[in-house]
């Protein structure tokens, strides 16, 4: 296909069609609302099913349904939507269903702003919801990659029965990009024999579950999870690494704050700092090991956490870099996105010049 | 003549049966014990039985198999 | 001698975790018994709910979900937009259906969703120990209203078939119960209907099944029979409240 100028929301809409998504319950909240709008013109194009349900609670427990049944099934929500399914979530992560959840981040918390934010992040990457379990997810920084990642999303719910969080955020909802939807290669995934769909009376029934009132089956189930949680983070984890050899400023940064960090190295150049950027693209698995090798440098003197919030990833570098350099944190909350040279001075002033 | 075949392990002793046989021939076995603890339900006089399983439709438990 | 009554291949030969004389199991039987009759018991998938009958994924012999709590009905419109071909029905209690799923019973029947539901009404929450559900009669006492269910504190008990039966989308919706022979006999009419009408794609089919707790009414299993005959059926009466197809032509 060729390349086409699409709005974030829809191209992320047309990915999972392209990944053969069928099945899509959404309910309306700003700035998602594009993804079910899309799906409601798209789905019955290709004999999928839209359904708008009544609530995003009643949305993930179609999910649920759907995706037991043995479909492709997604559905999208912004925030405090997002924070309704964790329940929904929890059980699909127990019940070892696969399915694709798109948050479209706004500003929070409580009813909160509608303007881009990265302020769920604990929320996205420690569960969200109730138990030991994660989810995996994936942070776009362009409509393009979330155009990829939208469809990886499926292959990876297929291949390990998980939930995957594709994290956008208002920005990279709301934007308009050139995409190209053929680029992505398609990954080799399971056939599901564990689905509902009927014993046809020829074998014992599927049960779709994931209560375990003996506390020995839920352990053993809980163990099952981390095993699979260990091999995803072994093949999955993924981080874009920019200008940080011999770096003397190390920043992480994911999805658009990633972006104007870039313009960030490029005031650096001028000013003679060399400022380096480590980008998350699985926030979970967290690229840990990435950030430990290029912190540990001799030339790095100070490592960064900048987000859309008021500070939750800083938590997970600081945890990677594990004391051997300093450790800070900027950025804006509530829907203000800065700019590279607000970031470019708080990080010089905190660092002390760096020369 | 019919007959009531009681499965009285899986029996819990909840007396359904008994209040709607209209032979009152279904009674809790008070000198046994089931494997659950129960006293089971026994049909005391299976030749008055005429097969209408209202005992059976009534069972929670569907231990009760009837033949006629 | 021929058989005249035994037990549905399509209830898993296991015995059921209920209380002893718990009505529970009788709607067991007649779900079973309707899916076996219909021969559809292959291409049926279940939705269990959470309450008493959450192990009831372990009782039907055929596919089945364990839904979270209420949301039973979007879990099988999940399903069933999947598996149109399939036969999807949910199995709910009171505090499952009446209380935090509501919204989800509301929008499944106003959707007019090709499924069946098997409503258990016994008035009380039993799973968690009896506390009050949205269906206590007033005056009634639980765990939760232990002076008596105040309709000037807590309001009024819901009737369930009622309002959805006032849903232009429903197709079929009956109460029956289940505390003596004809009435179960009736109940099993209601049941086998209501999955025919899914078979015929008719739509939103929900049967209402008064039903007994003895453990958590505090009687013994006989007394809560009585019960439901003076206290459950005068506020909830039987009857059919909605039947599309009434004028139909069978």
């Amino acid at each position: 296909m060729a390349k086409q100028l699409m709005k974030g929301n829809e191209a992320i809409a047309e990915a999972a069609i392209q990944a053969g998504c069928r099945h899509f319950f959404g309910y309306p909240i700003t700035p998602q609302n594009q993804i079910p709008e899309y799906m409601s013109r798209r789905m019955p194009q290709v004999s999928g099913c839209f359904l708008q349900a009544e609530s995003e609670i009643a949305a993930i427990n179609m999910v649920y349904g759907a995706a037991g049944a043995g479909a492709r099934v997604m559905t999208s929500s912004s925030s405090p939507g997002i924070a309704l399914k964790q329940e929904g979530i929890s059980y699909i992560a127990g019940a070892r269903l696969p399915a694709v959840i798109v948050n479209i981040v706004r500003g929070g918390p409580g009813l909160g702003g509608i303007q881009p934010a990265q302020s769920d992040y604990f929320q996205s990457t420690r569960g969200g919801g109730h138990g030991d379990y994660r989810t995996l997810v994936l942070a776009p920084a362009s409509v393009q990659e979330a155009v990829e990642l939208t469809q990886e999303a499926f292959d990876l719910a297929d291949i390990y029965r998980i939930p995957v969080i594709v994290l956008g955020d208002g920005m990279i909802g709301q934007m308009m990009e050139p995409v190209e939807f053929g680029k992505y290669k398609k990954r080799e995934v399971p056939d599901k024999e564990w689905a509902s769909t009927g014993t046809e009376g020829k074998r014992k029934p599927n049960i779709i579950n994931s209560l375990f009132i003996d506390p020995d089956d839920l352990e053993k189930e809980n163990i099952k999870l981390m095993n699979t949680y260990e091999e995803i983070a072994k093949n999955e984890t993924r981080a874009e690494i920019t200008n940080a050899e011999d770096c003397e400023i190390l920043i992480v940064a994911y999805g658009t704050t990633a972006r104007i960090v870039k313009n960030v190295i490029k005031i650096g150049e001028k000013n003679g700092v060399k400022i380096g950027l480590i980008r998350p693209i699985t926030l979970w698995p967290f690229p840990s090991e990435t950030i430990a090798k290029y912190a540990s440098q001799s030339s790095v003197n100070s490592v960064f956490s900048v987000e859309l919030s008021t500070g939750q990833m800083v938590d997970d570098v600081k945890i990677a870099v594990n004391g051997v350099k300093p450790v800070y944190f900027y950025g804006r909350t509530g829907g203000v996105v800065p700019l590279p040279e607000e970031i470019y001075e708080n990080v010089i002033k905190k660092t002390g010049g760096a020369k | 003549m019919a007959r009531v075949i009681v499965d009285e392990n899986r029996c819990k002793g909840c007396g359904l049966c008994t209040t709607v046989c209209p032979k009152e021939i279904m009674q809790l076995d008070k000198t046994a014990i089931n494997i659950k603890g129960y006293h089971p339900s026994r049909c005391i006089d299976m030749d008055k039985c005429i097969g209408c399983a209202f005992c059976a439709t009534i069972c929670p438990d569907v231990c009760i198999t009837v033949e006629k | 001698m021929a058989t005249v009554f035994k037990r549905t291949e399509m209830l898993v030969d296991v015995p059921q975790h209920y209380c002893p004389g718990c009505t529970h199991g009788i709607a067991h039987r007649l779900v079973a018994e309707s899916l076996d009759e219909l021969g559809v018991g292959g291409r049926s998938v279940g939705v269990a709910p959470v309450g008493c009958a959450v192990f009831a994924y372990n009782y039907f012999n055929c596919d089945m979900h364990e839904a979270a709590h209420g949301r039973a009905p979007a879990v099988a419109t999940g399903i069933k937009r999947v598996l149109p071909d399939n036969i999807v029905f949910t199995y709910q209690g009171d505090g499952d259906l009446a209380s935090i799923g509501t919204a989800e019973i509301v929008h499944a029947a106003a959707r007019n969703e090709n499924i069946t539901v098997i409503f258990i009404n016994n008035a009380i929450y039993g799973m968690t120990g009896g506390q009050m559900a949205p269906t206590t009669l007033p005056n009634q006492v639980t765990t939760t209203s232990p002076y008596g269910r105040d309709a000037s504190h807590c309001g009024m008990p819901l009737k369930i078939s009622e309002m959805l039966s006032t849903l232009d989308g429903t197709y079929y919706i009956e109460r029956a119960a289940l505390n003596t022979v004809k009435n179960i006999k009736n109940a099993k009419k209601a049941v086998k209907k209501a999955f025919q009408n899914q078979v015929e794609n008719k739509g939103f089919s929900l049967v209402e099944l008064l039903s007994t707790c003895p453990t958590n009414w505090g009687m013994t299993p006989i007394e809560a029979l009585k019960w439901v005959d003076d206290n459950m059926i005068p506020y909830y009466p039987l009857g059919v409240y909605k039947d599309r197809g009434e004028g139909e032509l069978k």
